[in-house]
């Protein structure tokens, strides 16, 4: 039987591949996108296992705003993207480097 | 549900964040028609916009607290002073922008709809009441932003400030999201009401996980260690006003949100998260005064500036009192006046297209230009918490509140790090007034000679009159307790 635990452990999984992915990844920026889209998934699960588990609409309402600010932030991420390749002429990780820190 | 109970929820309260919206749209439509040469125009709707809707905030009634959009957004005295500071804000980084944006040839009219944007954010920020509303604010806020960062699209700096602050916030409002699911799964609610009557049952560790990672998103915002790394970066690589920008209006939104979210939704388990602040303080003002020290862009030592300034309103969140919290609303509208002073004076160290933004470019300042020079002293003095000038109240109120909450080591921290502090800032009045005069910049623009001004009027005779200020911060923490 597949319950609770089981929805909020893969979420949990992907979180945190999200977030590794975000600060071991040195390769490529747009594997950092998808790195975050996979945040946001996990948090979507996590959201709708909750919300079928408490038996409240209000969770998968709350999944429904996260899938539409995702795709707003996903449209800002690669236009910052593009106008940052048009100057440095790369999406390289190690290339983000003007500025240290 | 039948019709018959399908009801128009009250708009009422939400007037200022009507006004922006509809008058944004209005604006897009306009600077979409005119083209390009519309920036101007646009400049200033945008900024009759703020007025309109700071006129909106301070005539909703006193002392009342209403709920509407089925108890999603509040309004009480908290919102209202919240909102005030970052419309003020707002407006100043429009002020502070033209001159400057007009000089670099990048003044386009997307600059004011995208600080309209995100004020709607921070607005909703500052009113909001359940989980849901916090993070739809939170986002605007922060899209908006992040494009605002990036403005000067042919800078590779500025470019590659807009991509840092993109990707740090998007995990930063991942991890807030991951938490604020969290908390839902284990109190069953997203309202803060909803949520307060929930753990007066019981708490368990999952909720006090959600605690941590919705106090990991919301630190990022604030730019408090451990969350700080993007900090100077961004406000290094970003346009100057854009930077005045960020270090002001959304700080108060920011430290609103995090007021809203501790004391409004975990007014029950103080415990739990009050060693988390406390650590996030100490670590911020350890930082800010420490690592400032090396500095010599004058944007980055704002920027540790800034961090160090969060980890002293901190201690009045750590305080979790009604005095911490008039703390940290007088210490937010204190802070706003200083930095948007401070930005002014940067902005205007300027000939022909050249910028200058190091701390050797202030040097004999007062011989060239003795009033600006004279403006930049007292807002340094006032950061380091000199009396009589505003910063000295503004650490006052927030240490007294944390040793009335038994706090004392927190505010001796404080104290120490504000003398270690003080030590960059008094090298800029040093340099200014000691060193080898070099040629003269060029005269200010009228819009940063209104910041300057009124920034100055409040910073040096805060003393003279502080009864308006402390009183609005003492009704705004009494509508939340």
């Amino acid at each position: 039987m597949i319950g609770l635990s089981h929805y909020l452990t893969v979420a949990a999984i992907l979180f945190t591949l999200g977030v590794l992915g975000i600060f071991i990844n040195r390769k490529n920026i747009i594997v950092i996108l998808m790195s975050i889209e996979l945040i946001l998934l996990a948090v979507n699960i996590n959201l709708v296992a909750f919300s079928t588990h408490l038996g409240d609409i209000v969770g998968q309402v709350f999944a429904l705003f996260v899938l539409t600010v995702a795709a707003a932030e996903a449209a800002i991420g690669l236009a910052i993207l593009v106008v940052f390749f048009r100057n440095r002429g790369s999406i390289a990780v190690e290339d983000v480097n003007m500025m240290k820190g | 549900m039948n019709a018959a109970q399908i009801v128009m929820p009250a708009l009422g309260p939400a007037m200022p964040e009507l006004i922006l919206t509809v008058g944004v749209l209005v604006l897009i439509l306009y600077g979409a028609f005119k083209g390009e040469r519309s920036a101007e125009g646009v400049s200033v709707g945008a900024l009759m916009l703020l007025i309109l809707a700071l006129f909106a905030v301070v005539s909703q009634p006193m002392g009342t607290k209403v709920t509407t959009l089925n108890g999603a957004f509040i309004v009480d005295g908290f919102a209202r002073v919240m909102k005030s500071l970052t419309l003020l804000g707002s407006a100043a980084a429009i002020l502070l922008a033209k001159d400057h944006f007009e000089r670099e040839r990048i003044a386009r009219f997307e600059y004011p709809i995208l600080i309209l944007l995100s004020t709607i954010g921070m607005l909703i920020m500052a009113s909001a009441n359940d989980l849901i509303a916090l993070y739809m604010g939170l986002e605007l806020q922060s899209l908006a932003a992040y494009v605002i960062a990036s403005f000067h699209r042919d800078d590779l700096r500025s470019t590659e400030a807009g991509l840092k602050y993109f990707v740090l916030g998007a995990l930063s409002s991942g991890m807030l999201l991951y938490g604020a699911s969290l908390i839902y799964g284990f109190t069953g609610s997203v309202s803060f009401p909803g949520i307060v009557t929930a753990l007066r049952e019981s708490s368990g560790l999952g909720v006090v996980l959600g605690i941590v990672f919705l106090a990991a998103g919301v630190s990022f915002k604030l730019a408090a260690v451990p969350f700080h790394m993007w900090t100077p970066d961004v406000y290094e690589g970003a346009p100057t006003p854009v930077t005045a920008f960020f270090a002001s209006a959304p700080k108060m939104a920011a430290m609103a949100m995090a007021v809203r979210v501790f004391i409004g939704a975990f007014p029950g388990v103080t415990d739990e998260w009050r060693q988390i602040i406390v650590f996030i303080a100490i670590a911020s003002m350890v930082l800010g005064s420490f690592a400032a020290i090396g500095q010599r862009s004058l944007k980055r030592l704002m920027a540790y500036s800034s961090i160090g300034n969060v980890g002293y309103a901190l201690i009045g969140l750590a305080a979790g009192t009604q005095e911490g919290v008039r703390g940290i609303v007088i210490y937010m509208a204190i802070y706003l006046a200083m930095t948007l002073g401070a930005f002014a004076v940067i902005l205007s160290l300027r000939r022909g297209r050249r910028m200058f933004e190091t701390i050797d470019d202030l040097a004999g300042l007062s011989r060239t230009h003795p009033w600006l020079a004279f403006c930049l002293a007292m807002m340094m003095f006032s950061l380091a918490g000199i009396p009589p000038l505003a910063g000295f109240f503004a650490k006052f109120y927030v240490f007294a509140a944390a040793i009335q909450a038994g706090l004392n080591a927190l505010a001796v921290i404080g104290v120490v790090t504000s003398v270690v502090g003080a030590f960059y800032y008094l090298r800029l009045v040093k340099v200014m007034y000691f060193d080898e005069p070099q040629e003269a910049y060029e005269p200010m623009g009228p819009g940063l000679r209104i910041v300057l001004g009124l920034s100055s009027v409040v910073v040096i005779l805060f003393w003279l009159l502080p009864a308006p200020l402390v009183g609005a911060a003492g009704a705004a923490a009494r509508s939340l307790f």
